[in-house]
């Protein structure tokens, strides 16, 4: 009982955090993320019991594509089957691309099952997402690496690179789509 | 780099997100699709006899059925392309308008005799419908393949299917204004058919085009 509250809290606090984050509150987004994170660290660990060292780069991943389609939730709809959805996606990917059985064995789980556990004790990764990202070509390095790693506004990133505004911002969200096609040819 | 620096990354500047932007794409993507359809069966040639056809029943009745049959697969469409959204009452919907129409075919194939019920089956049109209907949903596919690019279906290949056929019943619609068949048993078989081959090629692009 006590379990079954504990995640319900666990769910309305993400929800909330995640609704902020949409409505373009960076910082409700980076709890949101963090906490994310740790749950989905947690519910990856006991899926890959057998493949520990592709946990982190798998909690990464998992992560990208959340930020990659955050326009794909609808609002009126329930975010841990959203979550749920997109993280078992990414881990039946893994486990067919590692061609384990348990690809086919995943049971079609509880969609909350995620939120159970959440682990912060984050391992390392084998894949180092800093050398994929310097493998995108300019107009999509540089509007990450000025505006999401330096901090720059899109203003101050478009005078720099002699790019306009919206390629500055285009250039951010095809990048980091680009940066998830290469960690699916890297895997 | 770290997890907790790809959270920081992840969140740095982010601005608000349009959670409407996948609605907007699809009928952007009908929209465009749907004018390239209309050039196809303008070039092949619009019935110069519509008003003629309009005065009767059976041809409101093929409108609605393929009508019907591309708003359950756009509904369709749009659970698939979402991760966690449940897709499958849309998909036993689809059996709605198809058994409608069979059950008119059945009517009109109980009221014939021998040769009258060859004719209701293949008119005069049988070889070229399925495929003039996939030739006309073309437009349509690849519109509607560029809007699933952008969205997350959790099975590439079905939601490639799910255009597919929201391509094939939307075509077939425009087709509608080229095709002199009328006859229930006709469309039960030939236009499903001809939405058919848009649906196969959708999951088959789906499941190379498709992930993310």
């Amino acid at each position: 009982m006590e379990k079954e509250g504990s995640v319900r809290e666990a769910e309305d606090r993400l929800r909330r955090l995640f609704a902020q984050s949409l409505a373009g509150d960076a910082a409700a987004y980076r709890l949101f993320l963090e906490d994310l994170g740790a749950h989905l660290r947690g519910f990856l660990r006991r899926r890959l019991e057998r493949l520990p060292d592709d946990i982190e780069d798998l909690v990464q991943e998992t992560l990208l594509a959340v930020h990659n389609q955050r326009h794909t939730y609808d609002p009126g709809q329930p975010l841990t089957a959203w979550v749920h959805a997109i993280a078992r996606y990414k881990l039946v990917d893994l486990l067919r691309r590692r061609a384990t059985r348990e690809a086919r064995d995943q049971p079609l789980d509880d969609e909350r099952e995620w939120l159970a556990a959440p682990d912060n004790e984050a391992a390392g990764t084998k894949r180092d997402l800093a050398a994929l990202l310097a493998r995108l070509p300019d107009r999509q390095r540089l509007p990450i690496v000025h505006t999401k790693l330096e901090g720059l506004s899109v203003a101050e990133t478009a005078r720099r690179t002699g790019m306009s505004e919206s390629a500055v911002k285009v250039g951010v969200h095809r990048g980091l789509k680009a940066l998830a096609a290469l960690i699916r040819e890297d895997a | 780099m770290k997890t907790g620096d790809l959270i920081a990354m992840l969140a740095a500047g982010a601005e608000s997100v349009d959670t409407g932007a996948p609605r907007r794409r699809f009928s952007q993507a009908l929209a465009a699709g749907g004018a390239g359809a209309l050039l196809i069966v303008v070039l092949m040639g619009v019935r110069s006899d519509l008003a003629v056809m309009a005065s009767q029943p059976m041809f409101w009745a093929k409108l609605a059925y393929c009508a019907a049959l591309a708003i359950v697969a756009l509904m369709l469409t749009a659970r698939v392309a979402r991760p966690g959204a449940r897709a499958t009452g849309w998909a036993a919907a689809l059996a709605l308008p198809l058994l409608a129409m069979w059950l008119l075919a059945a009517i009109a194939l109980g009221g014939a005799g021998g040769a009258q019920r060859e004719a209701l089956v293949y008119g005069s049109t049988w070889r070229a419908c399925a495929f003039s209907i996939a030739l006309v949903s073309l437009p349509l596919f690849a519109a509607l393949l560029w809007a699933m690019k952008d969205l997350a279906p959790t099975r590439p290949a079905l939601g490639g299917a799910a255009a597919g056929l929201l391509a094939g019943a939307a075509g077939a619609l425009v087709y509608s204004l080229h095709c002199p068949e009328l006859a229930a048993p006709f469309l039960g078989i030939w236009y499903p058919l001809g939405m058919l081959i848009p649906a196969v090629a959708g999951a088959l692009a789906g499941h190379k085009l498709l992930r993310w």
